[in-house]
């Protein structure tokens, strides 16, 4: 590429590259993997061709296809290294035959690197709490830094709890592979599980300016492979969760604030994401197995079915999460819940519930007590949970929204 | 292909079998054992006599002393095991199973060092 293309990428070509490099690195990851046979070789090897492109790039301009640029150059990477460090045993001669750029063979009704490693990451005989964060890791390509906050730990219990599932993955000899027919139904409901956490990582970034759509969208992508894979009710229903929560995206964020969903320009929503959404909630709704991501796409289903927010049926939302609560008898539930609450009985009768939950470390939790303090006129009070939340959250949009309402607080 | 060490594990609050069951499970337990033989996945098994019959040996710094076991006194005990030898954990898991089954046990899945 001639070198005045490097203009292109001048201004904050920084963050460009980094937002590639997001979309990038699960596809890139997983390809590794399985030419390499070993996580760590494949990441250290993703590792050094980011570095190459942060270097390159701005020279020479983006490549056409940057996937394939750093899928190679990593590729190359791990060959230079395997060489370096004489590694020399049989599986890093096999590996260094597999170095190439032809397909993966067909396995199966997915071949998707990817869902490979979704399912090795969210394999049963690793942790719940490990299987999402590693995940997030390889997949989402999410900083250690990113999933510990999610995870409400510290950076260093993450990093050792990633790194100890490698380890596990390794020594055990946890397959690479989309698991066997027989076993395949078991496994879907780590994997939802881990795929719905992307998709929040994608919706509401935990660090840094903006959304993060790429993650969203990834999380869309993987999960309707899922669903060509599987017939299962649990992955209609939170595919319909997807879809209907990404159908709000355009309305979710105005002028770098975001805006919440009372608020919202309810025309700037699409309609074409509800109408396939509602589709997905009537076909579960018809198969009468209800779980959690129905319950919760149905709640969705009636948000996005208001013209606007005072035509909400709230009474409905209530009892979905009571159901939903009865499912999942968890503190966040019944925070979620209490914000229908206060649309149905007022919010002094929600911050009752609220005041009770254990969730001091969850940001949302001090936004809900903020919100419904600033609504029976207890400013004070409202304005120290608002500063409180502002302390915990780390989304820039979130932020900009909380200072906005502690500055009209304050007026 | 991964060995693996499969124990059985005499847990507490496991339901107490009657002597006939008992003689069940010591029979799928052996048909069991035939059927891995065949595969393909045996290496070695064998079942343990109760902990008390051990006998801890601490020669750590050259003065060796014997002392009545176990060991370690715990409410689980090792029981017996098996060490397989399995393409990957998905099928030790899946030999494992039918191992619990056949003898009414919990069986722990542990990979051996190295890919042997």
């Amino acid at each position: 590429m001639p070198a005045d293309d490097a203009a292109v990428l001048a201004p904050g070509f920084a963050d460009q590259i980094t937002a590639i490099v997001r979309a990038e690195h699960g596809r890139v990851v997983a390809t590794l993997i399985r030419r390499l046979g070993d996580i760590d070789l494949a990441e250290d090897a993703v590792a050094e061709a980011l570095l190459a492109a942060l270097e390159r790039w701005p020279v020479d301009g983006l490549p056409p296809n940057p996937g394939a640029w750093l899928t190679t150059t990593a590729g190359n990477k791990a060959i230079d290294r395997i060489r370096r460090e004489g590694k020399r045993d049989a599986k890093h001669t096999e590996a260094l035959m597999l170095i190439d750029d032809t397909p993966p063979e067909p396995t199966g009704p997915v071949t998707d690197d990817r869902l490979r490693l979704i399912f090795t990451c969210c394999h049963p005989a690793l942790a719940p709490e490990n299987r999402i964060a590693l995940t997030l890791r390889l997949l989402g390509g999410l900083t250690v830094g990113e999933i510990a906050r999610a995870f409400l730990v510290p950076e260093t219990t993450m990093a050792q709890r990633i790194t100890r599932s490698k380890q596990k993955i390794k020594a055990a000899n946890i397959p690479y592979r989309i698991p066997g027919e027989e076993d395949l139904a078991v496994r879907l409901s780590g994997v939802l599980a881990v795929l719905y956490l992307i998709f929040n990582e994608g919706y509401l970034a935990t660090e840094g300016p903006g959304l993060r759509a790429d993650l969203s969208a990834e999380a869309i992508r993987l999960t309707r492979q899922v669903a060509t894979l599987l017939s299962d009710p649990e992955i209609d229903g939170l595919l319909a969760l997807m879809l209907l929560t990404e159908a709000r995206h355009s309305a979710r964020v105005s002028d770098g604030v975001l805006v919440t969903l009372d608020e919202q320009d309810r025309s700037l929503w699409d309609s074409a994401l509800i109408d396939e959404g509602h589709a997905l909630v009537r076909r579960c709704l018809a198969a009468n197995r209800p779980g959690p991501f129905q319950l919760q796409a149905a709640i969705s289903a009636v948000h996005t079915d208001a013209l606007d927010a005072s035509m909400t049926d709230w009474s409905q939302i209530v009892q979905l999460y009571d159901q939903l609560f009865a499912l999942q008898t968890n503190p966040v539930v019944a925070l979620n819940r209490a914000v229908a609450i206060a649309e149905l009985d007022g919010p002094g009768v929600a911050l009752a519930i609220v005041e009770r939950l254990a969730l001091e470390s969850y940001h949302p939790w001090h936004v809900t007590r903020a919100e419904l303090l600033r609504r029976l006129d207890r400013r004070d009070e409202s304005g120290a949970a608002y500063e409180r939340a502002l302390e915990l959250a780390g989304n820039e949009a979130e932020r900009a929204h909380l200072i906005r309402r502690l500055d009209s607080l304050r007026r | 292909m991964t060995h693996y060490l499969l124990s059985v594990i005499h847990a507490e609050g496991l339901p107490h079998l009657s002597e006939e069951e008992i003689q069940q499970s010591f029979a799928d337990t052996g048909v069991f054992n035939e059927e891995i033989k065949a595969s393909g996945h045996w290496v070695f098994a064998g079942g343990l006599e109760p902990p008390a019959s051990a006998t801890v040996v601490d020669n750590v710094k050259g003065t060796n002393v014997i002392t009545d076991g176990p060991y370690l006194e715990t409410k689980e005990q090792l029981g017996g095991f098996w060490v397989i030898d399995a393409a990957d954990l998905d099928e030790a898991l899946a030999i494992a199973a039918r191992g619990s089954h056949a003898c009414k046990n919990v069986v722990e899945v542990r990979p051996f060092q190295g890919l042997a």
